[in-house]
């Protein structure tokens, strides 16, 4: 046990799963001698040599083609793309091609595919490198989405991705990379996937996040906490599929839901939450499901004043939850 | 002819030409069904028959893989397929091989070699292919990947990009294009700016050949050469074979509404069952009864097929739940 960042839970994670296996490759723009633009690959084509790390052409559908080839003879790809930004290109290859591999061939062919998409903003990266992803991803049956929020989870949810027969995309907010820490067991270990996770215990209300958000929504919890609400917060982990059991626990316990997202709110994680809460909780409700998220506007600007308007904060979610609380 | 190319043997010729007819007779079968409200879409490969024959000819099914797209009528029957089993996925029926039905006729997973084919979105198999190849020559096994595709999809930018990693690897692995010349209704003079698809290989730093794919010996001996690199670990070629699509599109369409007339009569002269035929016959390695014979028989597999998979049923509703997550976790 020791304390890690994210992305070093990241990278130790990549390197124990390609020592264990060695169908494991590496594939994405400047993960060999560059080491990745996060330095998430960072030694690894000297530890594993250029036949295991491939540094591949820009072309991000490429490398989610090539990704799906390599899986279904014999190979378990672990692809990066450098920013969610830069993952449409590659969606066809993604949602129309690998999360039907196994549907469409009736079980003969399966994708071990695991594609790692650091996203999110808060790091003046603007229109282009900010983006919050998930609610196309998360809409498509046939692929798992995770989206860990801390060092153990990054590094257990990444490893069961690796491991799964089917394509997953692992979802690392770029911002918690060297930003959050948290104590991580130096031996491997698998988190699994579609089990969400309370990281603060509380009674009064349910406050339901992932990625940066749920930092966020931790800091504002104790803020609160001082102020007298004391909610639970949990953590949502796996994106799709969603851990129902564990939000209509939650929320049926606390009678109120606060859902929060970095991601427009708009046919969005959020709204399926509330959906899940609307139909299972309807006679524990004390209060109006409550969504937090980001105006709708096409994307986060660049310019400070404006990102951080646009950004979810920790003030703005402590607000939220008085609010709530009052009701 | 190059004195060094390789020959395809007379007898091979004939079954050449035997799984042709049988693709011919087939592909006719599929379009009727089809008006009679039974196939509900079918995509012919009626003057592809000798491009495609001849390109599996030259490869080796145990180890080989083949990523073909939706015209691969022919290259299926010299695969091996039974013609049940294709016409159980034209009729969309229970013990379809493929995908269970779930798929549009030719698509799925190939139950004894390694052919696959999971889409409609063209040009998709070209990366997918680069991976497959990738995977072997990381490995170190000789096998070759074939993918199969169109003029149309040679627009589309995973074709570009399969070729330039195929081309920075060395990859084992064999581009066949089979130009119609047609995108559905779009001439080859809207598609491209030159003359040949194969002119684009010198760009990824490969051989790109352009040959008759009428002719089967010029098709076998140009495939056979890019397989025999690919296998040795020289890298990747692109064929391109010149054929007709002697039907519209699919039994959705009308070719009428864009060939003119002259353009639809002279694909008679290329049909290749026919040329192959005469060939054949001047050759003097098929008699005429010979030829009638085998005629006959395709035709009789062809009804025994359809009277079979005809009756048979439909799989069950609630076989749509199969199949879509696995068990998420390894043993190890």
């Amino acid at each position: 046990m020791s304390e890690q960042t994210v992305i070093e839970a990241v990278r130790d994670s990549m390197r124990s799963e390609m020592q264990r296996d060695a169908s494991v490759i590496l594939l994405g723009q400047d993960v060999g001698k560059r080491g990745g633009v996060f330095l998430a690959t960072d030694g690894f084509v000297e530890e594993f040599g250029e036949h295991r790390v491939i540094d591949t052409p820009l072309a991000e559908s490429s490398i989610c083609g090539i990704a799906l080839g390599a899986a279904v003879n014999g190979m378990r790809p672990l692809a990066e793309i450098q920013f969610a930004d830069f993952l449409w290109p590659a969606i066809n290859q993604l949602v129309g091609e690998a999360a039907r591999v196994r549907y469409g061939t009736n079980g003969a062919k399966t994708a071990p595919m695991t594609i790692r998409v650091p996203y999110g903003g808060g790091v003046r990266g603007g229109l282009y490198h900010s983006q919050s992803v998930e609610a196309l991803l998360a809409h498509t049956p046939g692929i798992s989405v995770v989206a860990p929020a801390t060092p153990y989870d990054a590094k257990g949810l990444l490893s069961s991705a690796i491991r799964t027969d089917d394509p997953v995309v692992v979802l690392e907010h770029k911002r918690t990379y060297r930003l959050v820490k948290g104590e991580v067991p130096s031996e491997d270990y698998t988190v699994p996937i579609g089990k969400a996770e309370v990281k603060r215990p509380g009674s009064e209300m349910t406050i339901v996040s992932y990625g940066l958000m749920l930092h966020y929504a931790l800091q504002a919890a104790e803020t609160a906490s001082l102020n007298g609400v004391d909610a639970e917060v949990l953590d949502l982990r796996t994106l799709r599929p969603l851990d129902e059991d564990a939000i209509v626990e939650s929320v049926s316990r606390t009678g109120k839901a606060l859902i929060v997202q970095e991601d427009t709110p708009a046919v969005s994680v959020s709204s399926e939450v509330a959906a899940i809460i609307g139909a299972r909780c309807f006679f524990d409700l004390d209060g109006p499901i409550t969504r937090l998220g980001p105006p709708e506007i096409p994307a986060m600007p660049f310019s400070p004043l404006q990102e951080a308007a646009f950004m979810p904060s920790p003030e703005k979610i402590f607000s939220a939850i008085m609010k709530l609380a009052e009701l | 002819m190059n004195s060094g190319a390789k020959q395809l043997p007379p007898e091979r010729l004939v079954e050449l030409y035997r799984t042709m007819v049988l693709s011919r007779y087939l592909d006719e079968r599929v379009w009727l069904l089809n008006r009679q409200g039974k196939a509900a879409i079918a995509a012919s490969a009626q003057g592809h028959e000798a491009a495609q024959v001849a390109c599996v000819e030259a490869t080796e099914p145990s180890k080989d893989h083949y990523l073909i797209y939706y015209r691969q009528f022919t290259a299926m029957l010299a695969l091996g397929t039974e013609p049940e089993e294709m016409l159980r996925g034209f009729l969309a029926k229970e013990r379809e091989p493929m995908s269970g039905a779930r798929q549009f006729p030719l698509h799925g997973a190939h139950p004894r070699v390694d052919l696959f084919n999971f889409s409609n979105v063209i040009a998709t198999q070209l990366p997918q292919a680069a991976g497959v190849a990738l995977a072997d020559k990381l490995r170190g096994s000789d096998a070759v990947t074939i993918v199969f595709f169109g003029d149309g999809a040679s627009s589309q930018g995973d074709t570009h990009e399969a070729m330039n990693f195929a081309g920075i690897h060395r990859l084992p692995l064999v581009f066949f294009c089979e130009n119609n010349r047609y995108a559905i209704s779009v001439p080859i003079s809207k598609q491209m700016a030159v003359d040949s698809v194969a002119g684009r290989a010198v760009g990824y730093g490969f051989p790109g050949v352009l040959v008759d794919g009428t002719d089967v010996q010029a098709v076998y001996e140009a495939t056979s050469a890019a397989v025999e690199k690919a296998r040795a670990g020289d890298g990747p070629s692109l064929i391109e074979a010149s054929v007709e699509r002697m039907l519209p599109h699919t039994t959705d369409d009308d070719h009428t509404r864009y060939r003119s007339a002259a353009d639809i009569d002279q694909m008679s002269g290329r049909d290749p069952v026919k040329i192959m035929s005469d060939l054949l016959r001047k050759r003097d390695l098929i008699s005429e009864l010979e030829n009638e014979t085998l005629h006959s028989e395709a035709k009789q597999r062809v009804n025994l097929a359809t009277d079979t998979v005809d009756a048979e049923a439909y799989p069950a509703t609630e076989a749509m739940f199969d199949q879509v997550t696995g068990e998420s976790w390894r043993d190890s």
